[in-house]
């Protein structure tokens, strides 16, 4: 079943910033926003949540830290210890390096991974676009069309008067 | 963008054109849509050409040996670890530009940091081939990775500085690869919806993951962004370092000092700016970027190479008092032999072309005079090379027994091999600037109004 959606196209994102103000303000629901570029400000009138990824870096920095240096005390004292140099078996000095690129490897491999997990980004996968140039340089603001109190032919006057240079209906 | 709430007047406007954001779109990006033109064709055919020479002389090196080289029992590194060491440094200016100036909220890099990265991921690539091929039998390069084999278990030396290298230079290559692609996404998108070629959009919606823009996706992409450039950025600190390492825990006089690491990554800085600013004069000319590339970006870029250059003057007079401040015989013979020994016009290149030559960016006359920064950026990129093989092979060439002593020259082999690199660095990056977005369209319309109130003061380019 395709859902209807009301969207305020918007050619500036001071506009879009200003518009989803007011209709923050108005206590309207708004679906999402699309834009060409992040827009500062959006975050905190949408109540978006900081985004946790940092968590997921700091977990796999560890991981990757102590699976790297756990591999090179196995491999240079346990499983096959050479002699090189007169140097300690167990000499985390000379590991220091290799653990640090493999702590940066994981950390920056895992999360782009849960980047892309978490936003549902794949290759080929079709991209949902309610404007044609919504990637180029229109700013669009998404409502669904529902609940009794949604008025379609006020709520588009007054995108109109916010700014937005069309109105348009999107079935998706 | 609207969460900047100050803007100082003395600053000015990052793009020096009025445009639209759809015009924006349009002048960086409708390049790809057209066909090569005869500028980019005759480059890119020389380049090429340049190339298959290189896989000629690489086929030829490896089949017969590398006793094709100029190598001796006492200089057993020169052009190769020289140019291997030059590509590395060559490859940190992109992911400097990328992630230290992010972090420093420096907004001039979005027009550049992606011809930069590009530039920085090609130069790794180069890097590469030269320790592979020294290796002598570089179908088995596979055994510098820990893998459980039939060897009877029988692991790499983790103790090695050759191995860190191995792990610092892949993990380089690896994270600026990935942030490259996550800096291009919203772009490809944008091509994507654009194009009308149906080949094109097939290709581009099958790179650029289903990208719409939505606004959860960008502040999600922002925090990432930031923490690629958190992990990046003692990571390009990190590789020049571990590159150092190879020299600096030996025990040879000259090698064996404690401020190779900062010298090597402040020269790999220096090196790094002095390809960007040739690549990108070259660049802005090629494909219309006046307006985005402008000359305050190019003064900008020569302020780093004086800066950076003085730091590799500054490390080259430690060096020397170092040498005779440690009373050590060997360290004070070595530094004297390089200065006025039979390699003393390689060691006074270097000294002049990045010491001496680039105090002139001192005037602002000379930065924003784009002939003038064009040679300074060759001289710099000549002069670095130099350096690299004046701690190499004057290190070298006098051992400690002076029945070993001996000179070292490049066979016709080695030099073809180095220049053949270039081949594949300006194909690769040819082919970048032909098919991908050169210029971050979505960075630079986010800074597109900065400082535009203050526009009186836009300079003519």
């Amino acid at each position: 079943m395709k859902k209807r959606y009301m969207l305020g196209v918007f050619d500036d994102e001071e506009e879009l910033v200003h518009a989803t103000e007011e209709l923050v303000s108005a206590k309207i629901e708004i679906f999402d926003i699309y834009t060409p570029f992040p827009v500062h400000g959006l975050d905190d009138l949408l109540n978006i949540k900081r985004s946790r990824l940092p968590i997921i870096t700091f977990i796999a920095g560890v991981i990757g830290l102590v699976v790297s240096i756990g591999f090179q005390v196995w491999t240079s004292a346990f499983s096959w210890p050479i002699n090189v140099g007169g140097k300690p078996m167990f000499s985390i000095p000379a590991f220091v390096p290799v653990s640090f690129e493999v702590t940066v490897l994981f950390g920056a491999l895992i999360t782009v991974g849960f980047f892309f997990l978490r936003s549902c980004l794949y290759p080929s996968k079709v991209a949902v676009l309610f404007h044609p140039r919504q990637t180029d340089d229109k700013f669009i603001l998404a409502l669904e069309c529902s609940g009794a109190k949604f008025d379609e032919e006020k709520l588009g006057e007054k995108l109109r008067v916010l700014g937005a240079s069309e109105v348009d209906i999107s079935y998706k | 963008m609207s969460g900047d709430n100050h803007i100082a007047k003395i600053r000015t406007p990052l793009v020096t054109k009025d445009r639209k954001y759809r015009q924006i779109s349009d002048d960086i990006l409708n390049s790809l849509e057209k066909g090569p033109g005869i500028k980019w064709t005759i480059c890119f055919s020389i380049s090429f050409l340049v190339l298959l020479m290189g896989i000629g002389v690489i086929a030829y090196q490896i089949s017969t040996g590398i006793g094709v080289w100029g190598l001796n029992k006492t200089v057993g590194w020169s052009w190769d670890i020289t140019n291997f060491v030059f590509w590395v440094g060559i490859g940190h200016a992109g992911t400097l530009i990328s992630a230290i100036l992010l972090l420093f909220r420096q907004k001039w890099r979005t027009s550049i940091n992606r011809a930069a990265e590009a530039m920085t991921i090609i130069a790794v690539c180069c890097a590469g081939i030269f320790p592979i091929i020294h290796m002598g039998r570089p179908w088995l390069a596979f055994w510098m990775f820990p893998y459980p084999n039939t060897r009877g278990d029988l692991w790499l030396n983790f103790r090695s500085p050759l191995l860190w290298d191995v792990f610092a230079i892949s993990t380089y290559l690896t994270v600026s690869a990935v942030f490259w692609y996550i800096g291009l996404i919203p772009d490809l998108a944008t091509v994507r919806d654009r194009t009308d070629s149906p080949l094109r959009k097939k290709i581009f919606a099958l790179l650029s993951f289903g990208w719409t823009g939505s606004h959860r996706t960008w502040h999600r992409y922002e925090i990432l962004c930031l923490i690629l450039a958190g992990l990046a950025a003692p990571l390009v600190v990190s590789v020049h370092t571990i590159v150092s390492m190879d020299f600096a825990t030996s025990v040879i006089p000259g090698w064996h000092t404690t401020i190779f690491p900062p010298y090597f990554v402040a020269g790999a800085v220096f090196s790094g700016f002095a390809m960007v600013l040739t690549l990108l004069l070259i660049t802005r000319k090629v494909m219309n970027f006046e307006h985005y590339i402008t000359k305050g970006h190019i003064d900008a870029m020569c302020k780093v190479l004086l800066v950076t250059g003085m730091m590799v003057g500054l490390a080259y007079s430690t060096e020397f008092f170092m040498a005779w401040y440690s009373g050590n015989e060997y360290e004070k013979f070595t530094f004297m032999n390089r200065a006025m020994g039979p390699y003393a016009w390689a060691y006074w290149t270097m000294v002049s072309c990045n010491v001496i030559f680039p105090q002139v960016l001192w005037f602002k006359a000379v930065r924003s005079n784009l002939v003038l920064v064009f040679i300074m950026s060759i001289v710099v990129n000549i002069g670095m090379w130099f350096e690299r093989f004046v701690i190499i092979t004057t290190s070298l060439h006098r051992d400690y027994l002076p029945s070993s002593w001996a000179m070292y020259s490049p066979t016709w082999v080695e030099v073809c091999t180095f220049i053949g690199t270039f081949g594949l660095f300006f194909t690769l990056f040819f082919l970048f600037v032909r098919f991908l977005p050169a210029i971050a369209v979505g960075e630079v319309k986010s800074v597109y109004k900065f400082a535009r109130k203050n526009k009186d003061q836009v300079e003519n380019v």
